[in-house]
């Protein structure tokens, strides 16, 4: 048996990485229900922003932004083949000349040292652009297709994602320095800084998407294209506007998820996988459709894990994995299938 | 100058041809009607006209070609389609719906999408009673009401109904249909398209009838009522 004080300790592990699911979850669920494709590669997303997180170093320009700049160019090819005049403008600003300001304003800043906030904002900059570029990439030119074929455009972005990942990171692992240093003792509960970062920065990151879904029209774009695309054309959405839109979240979800997880685990470059596969658990138990389930499940899969690890730290993943199978047993059960629409 | 003005209009699925060469136009300012039995392609036609499904021909919208621009694009200059299928947003509330249908005046302010919405409300005030509601949850007539004041609040040129009275209990499609009536009072040109032959000549201007993808007899609504043939099939009249 185990004491109050190792209990505490695990449920707080949990809790800690199961908001990290939490966001991934979320940003997934975003990506299916406006786009209908199961947005894989989220776990290199959250490794190359860990990498380059913990790889900032005060002088050199982080490698991925050449990856960046790289896809931008291939959406760039990809996409003037069809667009005219303002469309090719508005690509050419999107994929050529972001990637390239990026890199432009990260040179600057790098050697400043600006401290921690600031490299995690370098970080995210640098790697949530790759979403909505390989939205442009892969996913948009489908956009009509079936959810299997954009499944396996998704499987094939995470192989190529991950092989570029160990071209540019190597395949050593490196782990960020912490946000801040601090403990907070509540009694027999020892919260250390990096804890609250995650919570805080989850919980800030849900309110933010909350607010934006629920004020915005933007936001409420993106939840009608989500219920029903058809009648979201029919208002004038385009909806692969809706589906960059929901990348871009995507993407700076991920990349706020892989910063925030950098202290707390040694990352490689291709170390977001199973990270991803735990927030995609999450989002099908919320049936693909539910952030609020999704969210919930993201903890249990959180707490689920650190009492696995600590009781059977061989099986830790095959524990959190065979869980999800009496859910998704139910799920079938009662019919909330997870289907094409239409 | 029509403003709208459908040439040639061919729609296939699969190879099999739903509509053949269809040619029909609508006047500014007019309730035009297309009316036609189960399967005559009516909702197929709509569909090809607002770019929804792959088809030939060309359609001329205010004297410009639209044949290839994607339904986003045709909303955002005017043309609305009010499906058969109604398409709501059912997890969203009325007043959401609507706040959706003026998307494509998103530059203008939410003022002014606001007062759009007190008209909708005014055209149909069952809405306003229910505009906290989900749409998932309305009736079917309610659902027919969003579905065209969700249109409306995106100020079309043209509006283009499919069979709006289609499952609704005979009071409510003489709401609607009245309704209908107020908007052409108001300057809004209307496609309609109905299987409820004597309510749609009556209401129209001119009209067309679809019969197995291609249209048979088009003209004046007035003369089409009392043609022979159409009397026979469509109005019930015995012989
Ligand atoms: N998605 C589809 N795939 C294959 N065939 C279709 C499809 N939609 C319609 N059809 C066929 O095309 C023809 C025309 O259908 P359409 O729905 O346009 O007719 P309609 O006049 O609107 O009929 P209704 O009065 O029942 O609404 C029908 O024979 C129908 O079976
Ligand atoms: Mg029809």
């Amino acid at each position: 048996m185990m004491d109050t004080s190792t209990l505490l300790a695990l449920v707080q592990d949990g809790v800690v990485n199961g908001a990290i699911y939490a966001l991934l979850a979320l940003a997934l669920v975003l990506v299916f229900a406006v786009t209908r494709t199961i947005f894989i590669p989220v776990g290199e997303i959250v490794s190359f922003a860990a990498l380059t997180y913990a790889g900032l170093d005060g002088k050199t320009t982080p490698p991925v932004l050449a990856l960046t700049m790289g896809l931008g160019l291939v959406a760039f090819l990809r996409g003037a083949v069809k667009a005219r005049g303002r469309a090719l403008m508005i690509l050419a600003l999107e994929t050529l000349g972001l990637p390239a300001t990026v890199t432009a304003i990260v040179m600057a800043v790098v050697p400043m040292q600006l401290g921690i906030v600031a490299n995690a904002a370098i970080a995210i900059l640098c790697v949530a652009p790759l979403a909505p570029l390989l939205y442009r990439i892969a996913f948009a030119p489908l956009a009509e297709a079936s959810v299997l074929v954009l499944l396996i455009a998704s499987v094939g972005a995470h192989l190529a994602l991950s092989g570029l990942g160990l071209l540019v990171f190597g395949p050593e692992g490196a782990r960020g320095d912490a946000f801040s240093d601090a403990v907070l003792e509540m009694g027999p509960i020892i919260l250390p800084g990096q804890a609250i970062w995650v919570l805080a920065a989850t919980l800030a990151t849900m309110i933010g998407l909350w607010a934006f879904f629920r004020f915005t029209l933007a936001g409420a774009a993106l939840r009608a294209t989500a219920i029903n695309r058809r009648g979201a054309r029919l208002v004038g959405i385009a909806t692969d506007q809706a589906g960059l839109h929901a990348f871009w979240l995507a993407g700076l979800i991920a990349a706020v998820s892989g910063v925030l997880i950098a202290p707390l685990t040694t990352i490689y470059y291709d170390g977001g996988f199973l990270i991803g596969l735990k927030g995609f658990v999450a989002a099908i138990v919320g049936g693909l459709v539910s952030y609020p389930l999704a969210a919930l499940a993201a903890i249990a899969v959180g707490i689920l894990e650190s009492f696995a690890a600590f009781q059977a730290s061989a099986f830790k993943e095959v524990i959190v994995f065979a869980g999800i199978i009496p859910v998704l047993l139910w799920r079938s059960l009662r019919h909330v299938s997870v289907e094409d629409e239409e | 100058m029509s403003l709208l003005d459908a040439q040639n209009i061919s729609v296939a699925y699969r190879g099999v041809r739903a509509v053949e060469g269809v040619s029909i136009a609508v006047q500014q300012g007019e309730i035009a009607s297309v009316i036609g039995p189960n399967g005559a392609g009516k909702t197929s036609l709509l569909a090809a006209l607002m770019g929804l499904i792959p088809s030939q021909g060309r359609v001329m919208f205010d004297g410009h070609d639209i044949s290839h621009l994607p339904t986003e694009a045709r909303v955002e200059r005017g043309l609305a389609l009010v499906p058969e299928s109604r398409d709501l947003f059912a997890t969203m509330t009325v007043r959401e719906n609507l706040m959706l249908g003026a998307y494509r005046h998103r530059g203008e302010g939410a003022a002014k999408r606001r007062n759009g919405m007190e008209e909708a409300f005014d055209l149909f005030p069952r809405l306003r009673e229910r505009a906290e509601q989900l749409a998932g949850t309305l009736s079917g007539g309610e659902r027919q009401m969003l579905a065209m004041g969700r249109a409306l609040m995106g100020r079309p040129r043209l509006l283009m109904l499919d069979e709006p009275s289609l499952g609704l209990a005979p009071l409510i499609v003489r709401d609607i249909f009245r309704t209908i009536a107020t908007l052409r009072e108001k300057g809004v040109s209307v496609l309609l398209v109905e299987q409820n032959a004597r309510a749609a000549l009556a209401l129209s201007t001119h009209a067309s009838v679809l019969e197995n993808g291609s249209v048979t007899l088009a003209g004046d609504s007035a003369a089409l009522a009392a043609d022979q043939r159409v009397t026979e099939l469509y109005l019930g009249a015995a012989h």
